[in-house]
């Protein structure tokens, strides 16, 4: 019996446009357990974002299977929340309206509105924005709208918490900020997580394993690197860790000798 | 006057502390100082926004009356316009009998025929504008087909319509709900086309279902396209109705000019064409800032 949480299996994945076809993925295989951070890293245009938009439904396999649970996904679903790049809250909506439309479409048959109305609150505490709660997203700082994304995610209470870049357009302290948030809570709810980063010191300071692609076109997995520092991780102390300098250094040494990256002939 | 002002303003620039006479002016202001900034605001607005079309309307009236005063002449000036015809002006909604009614009394009637075809083809208009803009394959079936039918004018369906329904109020009507939808198709169409990813993958990732879909992305995300097609639709329905009824007949604003035309009243006729253009202005104006108050905050 499979006893993985979420089995990815001899995924293919090309896209085609008229009679032209491109390969973007080749072959991945990885499974994760539950509970995990894993973070996916490769350079641009590796179809990194296209691996998780498969778990996340958003796109179809080619061939292979993506299973969560023993389940096979090819829909798009709340078990696998999405925290998307450029937060993607509707602007229109308030920051708690934003958060209410997932809880309500989620929750509304098995909560009482007073139930929802809490749990809405729990996760916009989670990140610390219960103060702007009525703001519109165009009225808060990039750094706050991605915090109402994650609220919006967790707040789906999701097997797998899906992260596609999330702090690729932030500045660095905010960047800072965000990781430490997104650590703490990963630590408080023991939630699986994905995350998309092109970031190294990013993806070794929160991962538990880190996923690195080789180049496209037909991307495959180079290698996977265990990250063993023990958590709580502090970034400060991190910096001169033999084990984060090691894996730091793993990672570059991927990126930047084995599979540097080219620019696509186009 | 001006020669007063001339003469207070070199004492003014050197501060007034060494100008004692001027001073007594100076220290009169800071009491009333704060209604002054109001009607101040109130005096610039008068002044840059409603004194200019004044005086364009005052030049062009003066014009018109010199050019058609003389005795010959085919068109009534506005004097005769204000002698024969000042209870239209005076009074929009006097009734004397069945058809000798205010211009006013008109101006609703046309405007229940308006409300009723427009509003069918808003709703009719951004259902199938929906539909469209969701799918590429129906846009490409029906688009080129719409494009044509959006250029015939609106009187052109009237004999079909007349022959459909065997009765000229709903005619009217129907020629109104033709000519007001193919703008709302299309824009609706465009705006459902424009609707951002990220909102699609979000609703994809709650698993909203197509109504929900619709009230809850579709309909804010595509609200600005969707007004502006409104707009030229009840711009569209407003010239359509005044066509119409000059034909179909009935109590409308459009009839009335078609009666005043048979029996020779010019006058009568240059008053329902203000009547008529302030209605539009009204409407395009209601239209823009309904779209305006309901699309607010749909773009960051």
């Amino acid at each position: 019996m499979d006893q993985s949480y979420l089995k990815i299996d001899r995924v293919f994945k090309s896209f085609s446009k008229g009679l032209k076809t491109t390969e973007v993925l080749a072959d991945i295989r990885l499974t994760i357990d539950k509970g995990e951070f894993v973070s996916i890293i490769g350079h641009s245009g590796c179809g990194k974002s296209t691996l998780l938009n498969l778990i996340a439904g958003l796109t179809e396999v080619t061939t292979g299977a993506i299973k969560l649970e023993g389940r096979e996904v090819n829909a798009p679903g709340p078990d696998r929340a999405v925290v998307f790049q450029n937060h993607s809250l509707l602007p229109w909506l308030s920051v708690y309206d934003n958060v209410k439309l997932a809880v309500t479409k989620v929750f509304g048959s098995t909560r009482s509105r007073a139930e929802r109305h809490d749990w809405i609150m729990q996760n916009l505490d989670l990140v610390q924005m219960t103060h702007a709660a009525d703001k519109r997203p165009g009225e808060i700082s990039g750094g706050m709208r991605q915090r109402v994304g994650i609220a919006r995610a967790l707040a789906m209470e999701p097997k797998i918490l899906l992260l596609d870049e999330p702090f690729g357009a932030l500045d660095a302290l905010t960047r800072a900020h965000l990781q430490d948030a997104v650590m703490d809570i990963h630590a408080r709810l023991k939630n699986t997580m994905i995350m998309i980063t092109h970031d190294v010191d990013e993806a070794v300071l929160l991962a538990d394993r880190i996923v690195m692609m080789t180049n496209g076109p037909a991307a495959q997995i180079g290698e996977v690197l265990p990250v063993t520092i023990p958590r709580p991780r502090d970034r400060i102390a991190l910096a001169s860790h033999p084990d984060y300098v090691r894996a730091r250094e793993a990672v570059l040494r991927f990126l930047y000798e084995r599979h540097r990256f080219v620019e696509a002939a186009e | 006057m001006t020669v007063t002002a001339l003469k207070s303003a070199p004492s003014v620039p050197p501060h007034s502390a060494s100008a004692p006479k001027a001073g007594a002016t100076v220290l009169a202001l800071p009491v009333a100082a704060r209604r002054p900034q109001r009607l101040a605001g109130v005096g610039r607005f008068l002044a840059e926004s409603v004194a200019p079309p004044l005086v364009v309307l005052t030049v062009l009236l003066l014009i018109w009356q010199m050019a058609f005063s003389g005795a010959g002449s085919g068109l009534p000036a506005p004097t005769d316009v204000w002698e024969q015809s000042r209870e239209l002006i005076t009074n929009p909604f006097f009734v004397y009998g069945t058809q000798d009614i205010g211009l006013g009394w008109r101006v609703l009637t046309s405007l229940e025929r308006v409300a009723y075809g427009f509003g069918l083809a808003a709703v009719v208009g951004v259902l199938i504008g929906a539909v469209l803009g969701q799918s590429a394959l129906m846009m490409r079936g029906f688009d080129p087909i719409f494009q044509v039918l959006r250029t015939v004018p609106p009187l052109a369906w009237l004999p079909i319509s007349l022959a459909a329904f065997m009765d000229s109020g709903p005619s009217a009507i129907f020629v109104i709900f033709i000519t007001a939808i193919w703008p709302i198709i299309i824009n609706t169409a465009a705006g459902v086309r424009a609707i951002p990813q990220d909102y699609r993958n979000v609703a994809a990732v709650l698993r909203l279902n197509q109504i929900e879909f619709f009230w809850k992305i579709m309909v804010p995300s595509a609200a600005p396209y969707i007004f502006s097609g409104l707009r030229i639709g009840v711009g569209l329905s407003w010239l359509a109705i005044v066509a119409a009824e000059m034909l179909t007949g009935g109590v409308g604003i459009g009839f009335f000019i078609w009666d005043a035309w048979n029996s020779s009243r010019l006058t009568d006729i240059i008053v329902a064409l203000v009547y008529i253009g302030l209605t539009g202005f009204v409407l395009d104006r209601l239209v823009g800032w309904i779209g305006r108050v309901v699309s607010r905050g749909t773009t960051e």
